[in-house]
């Protein structure tokens, strides 16, 4: 895992002060209100219903057990005792006090975390797959580049005030965990026809209001291209992105607006004036993959197999090695989900206690790091087969062992009505509604690979337009209403969900769920996921049946 | 009003002329459009002449015009409208302009760091007030991760 040197310590203090000034003058009444939410936002602080709340960056996911013990103290010391894990790998706070703000980034820094550029229109966190640098299908690591990247992002003096936000995800795997078509700008690592690997650059992607896939600007880049190519996008994006409607602000508008022709050749032609003065030299390259190298696996760990009899005699334990573990690119150890969508809690949410205990599991496990993934859980991604259940029982005691990843109940939740001021409708009341209603495990296994994305409002913050299912929470003249979408992805198979029919009344939506989940049972082939059956029979069965009664 | 220059506090000299209004003596700045317009009688102007860009002024439009300009002026409609940070990104790295670079208009002092750090070496805040806020800004950061234009 990267470790700062003294120019990034530097740099996170600086900002530190920086801001704790801001937020002095901004008390005092030097800055206006205005200029000083703009300032804010560039350090994570939004204004929420309730309090501020504080969005920490997780580079690419990655934390180390340090940094869990601080995400712990601080959710004691500065707010209610938990903190949440976003969509963007980050981490939230939500009810921090803006007057301590400044030392709450100042306890950060101290493990080499910060808040920079977690809101606000500029470059964000950019984000990667959670399983790097350890999944059996990688072409290459992606998080050099994703730390290459997140240096050249933070305080980059150009392009801090862009027309909109701006997000950016890196996949090294043939397998997109990453989303990446769904980004501002989407890097694949490929290789090209010589058997050297560079990038495939997709550009355009969002969700939110108008969801696009991103389209191929560049099927190949060369790495030493990489921060210039980028400078090239974002340059042409500064200056010609639309600034005179924020819905219409994003990237994708501005591709969709000017066709990809158009803004690729005017990418190009900047490009071409930077590419030799801004190389990214292998020394660089090679220095940054220096501090992502492998632990220190124990050799032939594959021999101890007691974990194949503990699974036999623990029919619970094997169910959660089955769906929460997976497959390691060295033999005898396993990447571990922890569930953060036990059912009595809402998804992503993580208490003070269980990131002090995940960070001593961490140390004892999997090397002292732990990863955040786009779908709200955590992973300790180097375990050794033999503590494998010593580590169940672990994480069962506290309450991280639900065996549901990757299944209907492994929800990507947004905050809603509860706690954000944007929501239009409440989300995790739903979560908890629909898990109360799919209360036999055997069900939900049965279900199988069943991503559902809920959102309370169509900002999207929980993707769902690419959920299996989406539920997007609606305002209907001040009741909450929810649409439904069936058959998206954000994965290699990228598309946007169809939309089932009219919205369906709060009281109506568990039950709307669960009458999908009955017409996937009943009409499913064999084995027969069910994104590959609504792709195969499209909404109308389903529609059928959630409509029959209205 | 005076301004901040190469981190030093001066008196201006300088006069913007709208479009609509007389040219008057001394050193001073116009728009684009009031550059290409009226060239021919500006370049017998007896002070120095200097332009006032806009977001929206085209790059090449501006690049084909700095012969005889010792001043480009960034004028802030809006603190979160970015683009001018790319005009003085190309002015001074793209078109070789050496001249003084200003940020006017609505800019906050806290964006100067990142002004000087694309270019821009003078500064006529909004206020008088935020004189000793850009003067000290500018030392936000001691380090940074990008080229700088500085």
């Amino acid at each position: 895992m990267y470790q700062y040197n003294d120019i990034d310590q530097t740099l996170v203090d600086e900002r530190v002060a920086q801001f704790r000034r801001q937020t002095e003058q901004y008390l005092k009444g030097e800055i206006s209100e205005d200029e000083f939410r703009a300032l804010r936002l560039r350090n994570g602080l939004y204004v929420q219903i309730h309090a501020p709340m504080l969005r920490v960056a997780g580079p690419y996911g990655l934390f180390n057990a340090t940094q869990f013990r601080k995400l712990a103290h601080i959710a004691r010391t500065y707010d209610k005792n938990y903190c949440h894990f976003t969509t963007r790998q980050n981490v939230q706070f939500n009810w921090p006090k803006l007057e301590e703000v400044p030392d709450i980034l100042a306890e950060l820094a101290t493990v080499q975390m910060h808040a920079i550029q977690t809101s606000g229109n500029c470059m964000r966190n950019t984000t990667s797959d959670h399983l790097a640098g350890v999944s059996i299908d990688e072409i290459e690591d992606p998080r050099p580049y994703c730390e290459i990247i997140r240096q050249w992002t933070t305080l980059h003096p150009e392009f801090d005030y862009l027309p909109r936000k701006f997000k950016m995800a890196v996949s090294g795997s043939v397998h997109d965990r990453a989303a990446t078509q769904f980004h501002d700008i989407g890097l694949h690592l490929v290789k090209n026809d010589a058997g050297e690997v560079g990038f495939k650059v997709l550009v355009g992607g969002g969700l939110g209001r108008t969801p696009v896939i991103g389209q191929v600007i560049k099927p190949y880049l060369e790495k030493k291209h990489l921060l210039s190519y980028l400078e090239a996008i974002l340059r042409i994006y500064n200056l010609f992105g639309r600034r005179d409607n924020k819905y219409k602000a994003r990237i994708k508008i501005l591709v969709k607006e000017s066709g990809l022709a158009k803004f690729s050749a005017l990418v190009e032609n900047e490009w071409l004036h930077l590419r030799d003065s801004n190389e990214l030299s292998d020394a660089r390259i090679n220095a940054i993959k220096a501090q992502f190298t492998p632990p220190a696996y124990i050799n032939n760990a594959d021999i101890d197999t007691s974990f194949i009899d503990q699974q036999q005699e623990h029919k619970a334990f094997a169910t959660w090695v089955k769906f929460n573990t997976t497959a390691h690119k060295t033999a005898g150890y396993r990447a571990v989900f922890l569930s953060l969508k036990a059912p009595d809690v809402a998804p992503g949410d993580v208490t003070d206690f269980q990131l002090d205990a995940v960070a001593d599991l961490a140390d004892k496990y999997s090397f002292g790091e732990i990863r955040s993934t786009h779908r709200q859980n955590l992973i300790l991604a180097d375990v050794n087969q033999a503590d494998l259940f010593t580590l169940w029982q672990q994480l069962v005691s506290l309450n991280l062992a639900t065996p549901n990843i990757g299944t209907v109940t492994d929800m990507i939740c947004c905050p809603g009505l509860d706690f954000c001021s944007l929501a239009n409708a409440g989300s995790i009341g739903i979560a908890k509604e629909i898990n109360e209603a799919l209360d036999d495990i055997d069900y939900i296994h049965d279900i199988g690979d069943l991503k559902i994305n809920m959102s309370g409002c169509m900002n999207g913050c929980a993707h769902q337009s690419v959920g299996h299912i989406g539920i997007l929470g609606v305002d209907k003249k001040g009741t909450e209403w929810y649409q439904i979408t069936l058959g998206g992805s954000s994965e290699n198979d990228a598309a946007i969900g169809d939309r089932l029919g009219p919205a369906v009344a709060k009281d109506q939506i568990t039950k709307a769920i669960t009458t999908i989940l009955d017409v996937y049972i009943k009409n499913r082939l064999n084995d027969e996921p069910f994104l590959t059956m609504v792709n195969r029979v499209g909404v109308t069965p389903f529609k059928e049946q959630v409509y029959a009664d209205s | 009003m005076q301004i901040v220059k190469d981190n030093q506090l001066i008196d201006n000299s300088w006069k913007y002329v709208a479009d609509d209004a007389e040219l008057v003596d001394g050193d001073i700045t116009i728009s684009l459009l009031r550059w290409e317009k009226d060239h021919q009688q500006l370049l017998a102007h007896e002070g120095k002449l200097g332009l006032r860009i806009a977001p929206n002024d085209s790059v090449d439009e501006m690049a084909a015009n700095l012969k005889g300009i010792d001043l480009v002026e960034l004028d802030f409609p809006d603190f979160a409208d970015g683009r001018l940070f790319s005009h003085a990104w190309y002015l001074r790295s793209r078109f070789g302009y050496q001249g003084e670079i200003r940020a006017t208009g609505h800019f906050m002092p806290d964006q100067v760091f990142y002004l000087s750090r694309v270019g821009v070496n003078a500064f006529a805040p909004e206020k008088v007030e935020y004189l000793p806020f850009v003067l000290t800004n500018l030392n936000d950061f001691t380090v940074e991760y990008q080229n700088s234009i500085n």
